[in-house]
């Protein structure tokens, strides 16, 4: 099996706060060789030889989402990995990186092991498990974490769920260190967070809706950069929202403290206004904050603070959304959106560039995982996804290949769209 | 004016000042029509009301049976125990059963904030919040307005001061919203553990002194205090909390001289306000409840007629 890509726009990924110079020289006019599913050195064109003209597209290495919910065992009504990973491939992803909470819970190799078998089945996409922290994400006991990473987790967390305590999340990362994983942390102090819907500010006052305030996920990624700090140990924190968490990140980077973060396209699209008139599909956890957040998380992409931009695609069934905004369920999916938005918010906006998007969606979720995926190199898996920038699209949620609809973006106009997905040289995608 | 904009009644959020002006100048009506002995008109003949309560309550749930049955209008009930509720049916479906039996006007109260927005599109009925969560409680506004304006001949220029936990309190909210559409003013005034955030934003006067609230105001309104908030830790102790944030008489006597004492109900006596002053010559909080039936039979009576048009 050989590919040729011909006539493409690559786009490799640059360092944050590169010069336009430097940014520049990440785009390059060439042909992309593929064959037995990994990059290659050029080969002439033969009749087996699958060949895309790729005339006024960019060639990205394929996008990984390190943050994503695919429901699978235990909530296939709201999505399994054959619909996620279908939808994943639709969004320009051919990797996505599982969280644990799902039942049962992924908390040992059992669960990891049918994860891999079901998605080399019948998924589209790579899928990378991550282990729960504690057994049952209860915050109690750590989990087998070297039997789950034989099984192919590539990391650990206990997402949905803060790790509760400072002495469990040490146990965590100092036993996962053991076996080279990083612990992915959900920042949030439940008893600040006082079971809210939205986020605390003027909208929750006048909406009368409990709210969250920003201090209940600063304390915990404060929390979690003084342990780094102490252990010397690597952790990162999930979808930051708050302006004044990417400043605990900021100084803490510059201390040299071993911290990643992520954060997602709602932080850096939306404000709680969505929530106004009780749209549940705004409801999210963490919560929409303030426009002052918004800069802030932007800030952040561009000079680097920031790490990855990942999903936290969260399907959930109409029965769990089409209710009391205090009732519904917190979440939003996000493959099909998250490349048009970051590109339409961030790089038409002249705030990151490609060559930004291609480390923060894919260079940076590979390493955070240390995989080999996440470039162009030749002798590595050919997983590419190729960005038509001169479409535009209206979001059209009922559309959508995730089993489930709740996106808040139905409706919207965005910039780009997905040519093709290319997992290990093989087309999954074409559109 | 003579017609209500929606078909449903939310919140003081979504009504104009001259809506509210209508409302108010039909309840004058009301009340004269409740109390001429004889309470039965022909507004509401061959029309029914159903109250689906999700929260305890016996002034509001009586007061709009009541109205209804005033003007005609066929009542019925639905609480959460004895009901399908308990069996765990959803709000939309409980609603969409009483819609289907040719309801005209769902009145309901429940412990979620947009729980009446949510169904007010997906019913055929009228929505009426009678209390939702934090939110909005409108009828309870409209008779405060509506007592103000009996007592004091207006509602612009006013100094109202609304004194108690003020974070959980949907009176405070419709209040606020409407005072300020007719051009008053309003300064809360409660324990920080009891304040919103970001309040002042909305155009309320917050005062951290009861005293500064109080000082000059025209109506002075106390708020229930919800007992298992000292568990939830907002506030120490009872003595604690009516030393500091009580109505007493002292703290009354620096209103004006003339200010009304309004309490929406159930008043917790020596709480929030001591009897002495419950039952003081300024107090108009029984008035308050004659005056909620007055309003309830104008809304209904308006919504009705937007109904039919």
């Amino acid at each position: 099996m050989k590919l040729i890509i011909k006539n493409a726009t690559t786009v490799r990924p640059c360092q944050a706060g590169a010069s336009p110079q430097e940014q520049q020289d990440c785009l390059r006019q060439e042909t992309v060789y593929i064959q037995d599913g990994l990059f290659s050195q050029a080969f002439a064109e033969d009749p087996d030889t699958l060949v895309i003209d790729a005339r006024g597209l960019h060639v990205l290495p394929g996008l990984i989402d390190a943050h994503a919910h695919l429901r699978d065992p235990g909530f296939e009504y709201k999505e399994d990995i054959e619909s996620g990973t279908a939808s994943a491939a639709r969004g320009g992803f051919t990797t996505v990186a599982c969280m644990p909470n799902t039942s049962p819970v992924c908390d040992n190799e059992t669960v990891v092991r049918y994860i891999k078998d079901k998605a080399a089945r019948v998924g589209t996409v790579n899928v990378w498990p991550i282990g729960a922290a504690s057994k049952g994400q209860k915050g109690q006991q750590i989990t087998e974490i070297g039997l789950m990473k034989e099984a192919g987790i590539v990391a650990v967390s206990d997402d949905g769920a803060p790790v509760s305590t400072a002495d469990l999340m040490r146990k965590a990362m100092t036993y996962a260190a053991d076996f080279n994983l990083t612990v992915l942390d959900h920042c949030e102090d439940k008893s600040l967070a006082h079971g809210g819907a939205m986020n605390e500010g003027y909208n929750s006052t006048v909406m009368g809706v409990q709210g969250i305030p920003t201090a209940a996920e600063d304390i915990m990624i404060a929390r979690d950069i003084i342990l780094a700090e102490y252990l010397e140990l690597p952790v990162h924190i999930c979808h930051v929202s708050t302006s004044s968490g990417v400043e605990l990140i900021r100084q803490a980077k510059a201390r040299g403290v071993k911290v990643t973060c992520e954060t997602c396209p709602h932080y850096f699209t939306l404000t709680d206004d969505a929530c106004l008139g009780f749209n549940t599909l705004a409801r999210v956890n963490p919560p929409l904050r303030r426009p002052k957040d918004v800069a802030a998380i932007i800030e952040g992409l561009a000079d680097g603070t920031i790490d990855i931009i990942a999903t936290d695609h969260a399907p959930h069934h109409q029965d769990e959304k089409d209710l009391e905004f205090d009732q519904a369920a917190n979440g939003m999916i996000g493959f099909e959106t998250a490349w048009q938005l970051a590109y339409t918010k961030l790089v038409k906006t002249n705030q990151l560039s490609l060559a930004d998007l291609a480390r923060v969606m894919s260079q940076a979720p590979n390493q955070l995982f240390k995989q080999d995926r996440g470039s162009l190199t030749i002798g590595r898996p050919a997983d590419i996804t190729i960005i038509d920038l001169s479409r535009r699209v209206t979001v059209d949620r009922f559309k959508m290949r995730s089993r489930s609809k709740n996106s808040p973006y139905h409706g919207m106009s965005v910039d780009s769209d997905i040519a093709y997905t290319i997992v290990g040289g093989k087309v999954v995608y074409h559109g | 004016m003579t017609k209500l904009r929606s078909k449903d009644l939310l919140g003081m959020q979504q009504l104009e000042a001259d809506e509210i002006n209508l409302i108010l100048d039909t309840a004058r009506t009301m009340k004269q029509i409740m109390q001429s002995g004889n309470k039965k008109t022909a507004h509401l003949q061959g029309k029914s009301a159903i109250t689906l309560f999700y929260e305890n309550s016996t002034r509001t749930r009586l007061s709009f049976e009541n109205a209804a049955k005033y003007m005609g209008c066929n009542t019925g009930s639905i609480s959460t125990s004895g009901s399908s509720i308990q069996k765990g049916e959803s709000l939309l479906d409980t609603a969409v059963t009483i819609d289907r039996m040719a309801t005209d006007f769902i009145v309901i109260r429940h412990p979620h904030a947009g729980a009446p927005h949510y169904l007010a599109p997906r019913v055929n009925a009228s929505i009426i919040n009678a209390g939702d969560g934090m939110n909005e409680h409108p009828t309870q506004s409209l008779l405060d307005l509506y007592t103000m304006r009996d007592k004091l001949g207006r509602l612009d220029g006013l100094k109202v001061a609304i004194i108690g936990d003020i974070s959980h309190s949907r009176v405070a909210r419709s209040n606020l919203w409407a005072l300020k559409k007719l051009g008053s003013e309003v300064y809360v005034s409660g324990p920080g553990t009891m304040l919103p955030v970001q309040f002042a934003q909305t155009g309320a006067h917050v005062c951290h002194r009861v005293a500064d609230a109080v000082e000059g105001a025209d109506v002075v309104m106390g708020l229930r205090i919800q007992l298992e908030r000292q568990e939830a830790g907002l506030f120490p102790s009872v003595p604690e909390y009516s030393r500091f944030y009580g109505i007493s008489p002292e703290v009354l006597r620096l209103a004006k001289p003339q200010a009304l004492l309004m309490h929406p109900g159930p008043a917790n006596h020596g709480v929030e306000l001591p009897t002495e002053v419950y039952n003081c010559d300024q107090s108009v909080i029984s008035e308050q409840v004659t005056n909620g039936v007055a309003v309830r039979m104008a809304v209904l009576y308006l919504l009705n007629i937007r109904r039919n048009s």
